[in-house]
């Protein structure tokens, strides 16, 4: 990505900033839930049990799904605070 | 009442309402027919998503899919759950603040390149009828199971309904039919699920009970009694997969990926009002999705304990009722090789091949096969997966209007796919290739017209599909998301995200991305399906996961193209620029 452009206001690169810092925490937290908890370190994790279930069982057939709902809706709430801060909410 | 009586009435009222729905939500301009006016409420909007998502596969086949894969199902669950999340975040705000009405819009626009959006029209005309065909025959075999005609009967009075309400209403009558077809859906998925988890242990809140000890005093887990049951019978542990590291997380990406560049999924995020609506909408979407794909692996893990139960060394002729009437659909088939009279479940094939019923029933009373035995299980028992929905309210001994349930349920699933699948190839025909680039000096009335012209042509050539399926079609559900994570989403993305990307990088991403995707899953699917072994495969990525490899190649290839090219000009970054802020969707839609 080139950053040389004029045309967007301070404001506008500042938001797209804070935007992009918010959405790769987020992603990563997609990626280590799923991938991570889920697949990669399924084996380490299903020494331990929640309940009935193995853990890494269940973040690959529960826990995960019920984290990437918390993200969308995290990521919802927390744009539209960093939309209204820019004066950029629609 | 009976059963079948109770069929018909739940059937014919589901339909009806169906219809009544697009009566009152006929679509008046092209605004209506491609995204509903662009006013629908996000949580209403979500729901119809959520409908539109769940296939005739998602509600008949996956939870007995998991059941038979334990662990390695959990692809599905991820997969087609996550991909929600790179919508939500990476793509539909973006794509509702460009404000157009098709994905080949925002790719054509942002490429300043006609080419682009033709590319992107193949690329969606190919993976929509992919899909398209596996739904409309969903219809037909739901039909002939539940309600005895014949599948190609079923497939005609499913493509009259769906005819009926995405001809006429366009994108607005099949939001709100889509609506109505997810409370259908979800409820009577949820009715048997309940029941059969409050009688294996006792909760019957199945995503708890999956967790839960079973009900018969022993004190084990639920899937330690399934892990246990299933290794003594010569499977596999239930909680542990037999696919490779890699292929598992190859699958589960290229579905996650897959599923955000779905035409008929993104198009949805076109009708909601605001841009930041599009990313709440995402999330009520997840919610109403995850309460189904939360529910099936339990589903799948109860029906499992329940069907070894009930059938495993029990003498024949005293087989429960469901078993006999399953058998008598062609689902259940049992060979009695060893000749004592008892039905041995183990892992293996019971005969080879799919089940050849001779017409002569044997000495118990069985249906007589005319397969070869197999010689090297002890299993004599066949059975297809998708009995454990479409039998579960049977097994459970659940009332008849339940069973009644879950056939209209299954026929709100496929038909409210379907006729997402089928907006968006008419949208694309009508709005992409006419009006956009053939000719541009179509009316709205002209365009209107040929849009509803072009939906027709779409539901006879899918309704062909369903009847008449090539034998390829359950081979190649594959490319559908595979093909759409290495030619749709990278370019969407790209043009998203960078603003120095340009028509000739993604032009030859797209290609590239396409290409050696499909070349993969019809070598390995069509061409050679001998040589479809992990060890003939690159890197052991299965033809599911190779979407993922397609994927990187697109992005590749488009970095380094768009490298060695002109950079976009000045009006393509000012696109970018304001697509990124989400303030002023409500002016954007003008052409």
């Amino acid at each position: 990505m080139s950053e040389e452009d004029v045309e967007t206001t301070e404001s506008e690169q500042a938001y797209w900033t804070e935007n992009i810092r918010l959405l790769c925490t987020l992603m990563a937290i997609w990626f280590v839930v799923s991938f991570g908890a889920g697949i990669l370190f399924r084996d380490f994790l299903d020494q331990f049990s929640l309940g009935g279930y193995p853990l890494g069982f269940w973040f690959a057939q529960q826990g995960s799904i019920y984290v990437f709902i918390a993200l969308i809706f995290y990521y919802t709430v927390k744009m539209r605070k960093i939309e209204k801060k820019y004066d950029l909410d629609d | 009442m009976e059963t079948q009586t109770l069929i018909y009435i739940f059937v014919g009222l589901s339909f009806a309402l169906y219809i009544g729905i697009a009566v009152w939500s006929r679509a008046g301009s092209t605004k209506d027919f491609y995204v509903a006016g662009g006013g629908v409420n996000p949580v209403v909007n979500g729901m119809a998503t959520a409908a539109d998502w769940m296939s005739a596969a998602s509600f008949i086949s996956m939870a007995g899919l998991i059941a038979f894969l334990g662990y390695d199902g959990s692809v599905y669950l991820m997969g087609w759950t996550g991909g929600y999340v790179m919508l939500a975040l990476l793509l539909a705000p973006y794509l509702r603040k460009f404000g157009q009405f098709t994905v080949p819009d925002f790719i054509g626009t942002r490429y300043y390149s006609k080419a682009a959006r033709v590319v992107a029209v193949i690329c969606l005309i190919f993976i929509s009828f992919t899909y398209i065909a596996g739904q409309m025959r969903g219809v037909g075999i739901v039909f002939s199971r539940f309600l005895d005609v014949q599948i190609t009967m079923g497939v005609v009075i499913g493509m009259g309904i769906v005819f009926v309400y995405a001809v006429l209403g366009g994108m607005k009558g099949i939001t709100y039919t889509q609506v109505a077809q997810y409370c259908v859906l979800i409820f009577a998925y949820m009715v048997p699920a309940f029941f059969i988890s409050f009688l294996v242990t006792g909760n019957p809140i199945p995503q708890l009970g999956l967790g839960s000890t079973v009900n018969d005093g022993s004190g084990m887990y639920v899937l330690q009694k399934l892990d246990l049951v299933l290794q003594d019978l010569g499977f596999g542990p239930y909680t542990d997969g037999s696919k490779s590291m890699i292929d598992v997380f190859c699958i589960t990406m290229a579905l996650m990926v897959g599923t955000a560049g779905l035409p008929h999924v993104i198009v949805r995020f076109f009708t909601v009002p605001k841009a930041s609506d599009a990313r709440k909408s995402a999330g009520w979407a997840l919610v109403f999705i995850a309460l189904l794909y939360t529910t099936a692996p339990a589903v799948g893990a109860f029906s499992r304990i329940n069907f070894i139960e009930t059938v495993n060394d029990q003498s024949y002729v005293e087989a429960p009722g469901w078993f006999k009437n399953w058998e008598a659909n062609d689902l259940i088939a049992w060979q009695d090789k060893n000749d004592d009279g008892k039905m041995e479940y183990r892992a293996g094939d019971a005969f080879v091949g799919k089940p050849e019923f001779t017409g002569e029933t044997g000495k118990h009373g069985e249906r007589l096969l005319s397969n070869e035995p197999n010689a090297e299980s002890e299993n004599e028992v066949y059975v297809d997966r998708d009995i454990m929905v479409l039998a579960n309210p049977e097994i459970a001994n659940l009332p008849g209007w339940v069973i009644a349930l879950v056939a209209a349920g299954g026929l709100a699933a496929a038909l409210s796919t379907a006729a997402g699948l089928l907006l968006v190839i008419s949208s694309s025909i009508s709005h992409d290739l006419l009006k956009s680039t053939f000719r541009p000096d179509i009316t709205e009335k002209g365009e209107l017209l040929a849009a509803r012209i072009a939906a027709t042509a779409a539901i006879l050539v899918a309704g062909y599909l369903g009847i008449y399926p090539p034998g390829w079609v359950a081979q190649v559900v594959a490319f559908a998301f595979g093909l759409a994570a290495a030619s749709l989403f990278p370019a969407i993305f790209m043009g998203i995200f960078s603003k120095t990307m340009n028509k000739e990088g993604a032009i030859a991403g797209m290609v590239s991305g396409l290409v050696f995707t499909f070349g993969y899953i019809f070598y390995f699917k069509l061409m050679n399906p001998d040589a479809n072994v992990a060890e003939s495969w690159l890197f052991g990525i299965s033809p599911e996961g190779i979407g993922v490899v397609g994927m990187l190649i697109n992005f590749g290839v488009a970095i380094a193209v768009s490298k060695m090219t002109d950079s976009p000009p000045m009006e393509i970054r000012k696109l970018v620029n304001s697509i990124r802020v989400p303030r002023g969707a409500g002016d954007a839609h003008a052409h």
